[in-house]
């Protein structure tokens, strides 16, 4: 069974005749493999797409890929994974549907003296189409530009090819004020196109070999760094902010037990008054209004001495996405004293801007800047001993190193006794624990301890964050 | 006049009658939604146009326009439909004597009795609307999960009158800011449209649109400042609808260039914290030429003199 195709001109049906399993299949493959990516693709999605696809027409590559991201991809996030897979499928559906049929580009122009392409025009219009952005002028050039410097001697490594094509066409993101007033590589190239352009180049060379060895690489998963978020500072912090994700998926789903109504002591009127119709006005059943705002069920409390610099900034991603996340979560961060910064994150909803104004508001550091964990836990248990009860979690991010301080580990007792859970997050190697200051040992015996200074360890982590507790 | 669109171009080209300009993904999420009878998902930062799409979407389609603004706290009774309370009670005691208890009880959970809200017009109605749910993400769960019945089915289960069904299929388009992450449940009943700050050349015949008084080479420069500030790292970057903002206040001043002094004066239009007035002046400002000395000095350089005008 095939869809039928709208917009399809009738004299290319035998070009197109359906691979086996025709388009539904295509597609289906397609949504195994942005499962495979982590896209949650449910069936309602896929049924949706094919009805979409019914309605619109096909003959625009765009609308077909929109009208797809419409019913498939729904967050951001999902979908800037959707572009990257649904290049890599289609690029590869269409090649190996090409070298299954034997179909090839033909001569390539080579032994036509004739034919010599200008180098320098060339370089020039590559320039101008990169300016104005045009794809389609894009798209051809890039062949053009693989004609003309790419294959004789080509080293054989996309990578390394790109680049090398891309310098020829002296093509360059700042400004180069030798060059004639003229050229339009003069102010530079918007780095955005010339991106653009070199991804246009990767995909035909990438083409090329495929034609010339008739068989198809090996799919490459999407890596990391395709998938990190277009701002991310440091390499890892994706690392996090992809874990970060799973964890809030994970804590959407969970269901409702860490919100509620409970009885309160605001009887709401208007409701009640509802209600008292079914007794003929006379209100006999009393309504509350919702509790709120809801307890926080969770305590962060976070490192940020210098000590553990280098893990702040892990710390505190995951702090911050946390706070995303759950609406019943307040956050401290500690040197020598402690200061509570859960407004800071309500307030800041963007990463940096959130280290930044911990690091300037919260005033934890004293005179020395190293830790005092046994102030820190007397702070703290002071401050919200009333609070904590059997249904909490209380998270520690730090490396349990007091220089030399007293541990005050039974006050840290006190604080896990109160709470239902306590994890402790150490960002040093299992193997220095308890070497030098560190006195984890004497905190182990009343919490969890991971240690975190890998992503895949703090998806442990998140694991048993969110695994139900069993009581 | 009641529309049903043809073609995705159709969408595009009605959309722009109606005075919105829709990127290409725009107009076919929009065709689908009129074509599949599914509700739109519309994300996006503040200030792209996702309400305006809604509101373009129903002059164009030739609908009323019911809206139901989300805001934390609200229930199905200030969304869905509230018993007449009052009224109920009024004709409880006038009717009191004489008439039996299973009569009065059929009677006050009649019709004349309910009280529409929103969602309940929105299903109600004889005529076909554009049904907007503004900033859901500003509801709890709950409301959520009470809106799904309402989207997969377009129907309303009232336990005193039974099922109400749609009588017409609505539009429906529900906005969020992406301030928490929806439900599964509801992003798979919904289409997903994802409103970004728009490219330079969209965003220039945007503002020609709104203000075509305005100089089309003050209103490129105007833009490309505009891209230039959301480059930086803000607080609140300028949105969509405060380019335009901008461009209506310099028509206002009859301004015939934007150099140093003039976006010095007229910046608080597309910046609104302090601290980002700041970094923009800094950033952005001192890139500009600077004006005439004269006119310089003789104007109070106060970012606040705008609002004064």
């Amino acid at each position: 069974m095939s869809l039928p195709v709208p917009g399809q001109p009738p004299g290319d049906a035998d070009i197109t005749a359906p691979a086996p399993g025709g388009l539904e299949a295509q597609l289906l493959t397609f949504a195994e493999d942005l499962r495979a990516e982590g896209v949650a693709v449910g069936v309602s999605e896929m049924l949706d797409a094919f009805a979409a696809l019914e309605v619109i027409a096909w003959t625009d590559r765009n609308s077909f890929k929109e009208a797809l991201a419409a019913t498939i991809a729904k967050s951001p996030e999902d979908r800037r994974l959707f572009e990257l897979a649904f290049d890599r499928f289609f690029f590869r559906a269409a090649e190996a549907e090409a070298t299954r049929r034997r179909i090839t580009e033909g001569d390539r122009g080579d032994g036509e003296p004739g034919e010599e392409i200008n180098l320098e025009t060339l370089r020039q219009q590559i320039a101008a189409a990169l300016r104005d952005g045009s794809e389609g002028a894009m798209r051809d050039l890039a062949r053009l530009a693989i004609a003309a410097f790419g294959q004789a001697d080509g080293s054989g490594v996309l990578g390394v090819d790109v680049q090398r094509i891309r310098r020829a066409l002296g093509l360059r993101t700042e400004p180069q004020p030798d060059l004639p007033d003229d050229d339009p590589r003069r102010a530079g190239v918007p780095r955005e196109r010339l991106r653009r352009f070199e991804q246009h180049l990767r995909r035909e060379l990438e083409r090329d070999l495929i034609e010339r060895t008739a068989t198809l690489p090996p799919k490459r998963p999407l890596n990391e760094l395709d998938r990190a978020l277009p701002t991310g500072p440091i390499q890892d912090l994706a690392q996090v902010h992809k874990v970060v994700s799973q964890l809030k998926r994970r804590l959407a789903t969970q269901g409702h037990e860490l919100r509620g109504r409970k009885r309160h002591a605001h009887v709401d009127v208007r409701r009640t008054m509802r209600a008292s119709l079914e007794t003929g006005g006379v209100p006999i059943a009393l309504k509350f209004r919702p509790q709120r705002p809801r307890r926080p069920e969770i305590f962060v409390l976070c490192d940020v001495s210098t000590s553990v610099t280098s893990a702040s900034t892990f710390f505190l991603s995951v702090l911050h996405a946390l706070h995303d996340a759950f609406r019943k979560l307040r956050s401290f961060v500690f040197i020598e004293r402690i200061s509570e910064v859960t407004d800071v994150f309500e307030r800041e909803r963007d990463f940096k801007a959130a280290s930044e104004a911990v690091s300037r508001d919260a005033g934890v550091a004293d005179i020395s800047g190293y830790t005092d964990y046994g102030r820190v836990w007397t702070e703290f248990l002071g401050l919200i001993e009333d609070e904590l009860h059997p249904r909490a979690t209380v998270i520690v991010l730090g490396d349990a190193r007091t220089n030399g301080r007293p541990p005050r580990d039974d006050v840290f007792a006190a604080i896990t006794a109160k709470a239902g859970r306590t994890f402790w997050l150490n960002p040093e190697p299992r193997l220095y624990w308890n070497y030098g200051d560190s006195v984890i040992a004497a905190y182990e015996t009343h919490c969890t301890a991971f240690e975190c200074w890998r992503t895949d360890q703090l998806e442990e982590f998140v694991k048993a964050l969110t695994r139900p507790v069993v009581r | 006049m009641l529309r049903n669109p043809g073609s995705v171009d159709h969408v595009a080209a009605g959309l722009k009658e109606a005075g919105y300009l829709p990127g290409a993904s725009t107009a076919l999420v929009a065709y689908l939604a009129t074509k599949l009878g599914k509700p739109v998902l519309v994300e996006g930062p503040a200030g792209v146009g996702k309400t305006e799409l809604a509101k373009a979407l129903s002059r164009y389609l030739g609908r009323t326009l019911v809206r139901l603004q989300c805001y934390e706290g609200l229930d199905e009774a200030k969304a869905l439909y509230e018993w007449n309370y009052r009224k109920q009670l009024l004709r409880i005691q006038t009717e009191s004597d004489g008439t039996g208890w299973q009569e009065v009880q059929e009677d006050i959970f009649g019709e004349e009795f309910l009280l529409p809200r929103p969602l309940m017009t929105a299903i109600a109605s004889a005529e076909p609307v554009v049904l907007l749910i503004d900033e859901i993400d500003k509801t709890d769960q709950e409301f959520e999960a009470m809106l799904l019945e309402l989207l997969s089915d377009f129907q309303i289960s009232i336990p005193e009158l039974g099922r109400i069904e749609a009588k017409t299929q609505p539009v429906v388009l529900l906005t969020s800011n992406n301030s928490r992450e929806l439900t599964e449940a509801l992003k798979r009943r919904c289409l997903y449209l994802w409103l970004d700050y728009p490219e330079l050349e969209h965003e220039l015949q945007i503002v020609r649109l709104h203000s075509p008084e305005l100089d089309q080479s003050i209103a490129r420069k105007l833009v490309e400042i505009v891209h230039q500030v959301r480059e930086l790292d803000l607080k609140k970057p300028p949105s969509i609808a405060e380019s335009i903002d901008w461009a209506r206040a310099l028509i206002l001043l009859g301004a015939d260039d934007i150099d140093a002094d003039t976006f010095m004066h007229t910046m608080s239009v597309i910046v609104k914290h302090r601290t980002d007035l700041e970094t923009v002046a800094a950033r952005v400002g001192v890139k500009l030429e600077p004006a005439d000395p004269d006119a310089a000095s003789a104007r109070q350089p106060s970012p606040h003199s705008v609002d004064a005008a």
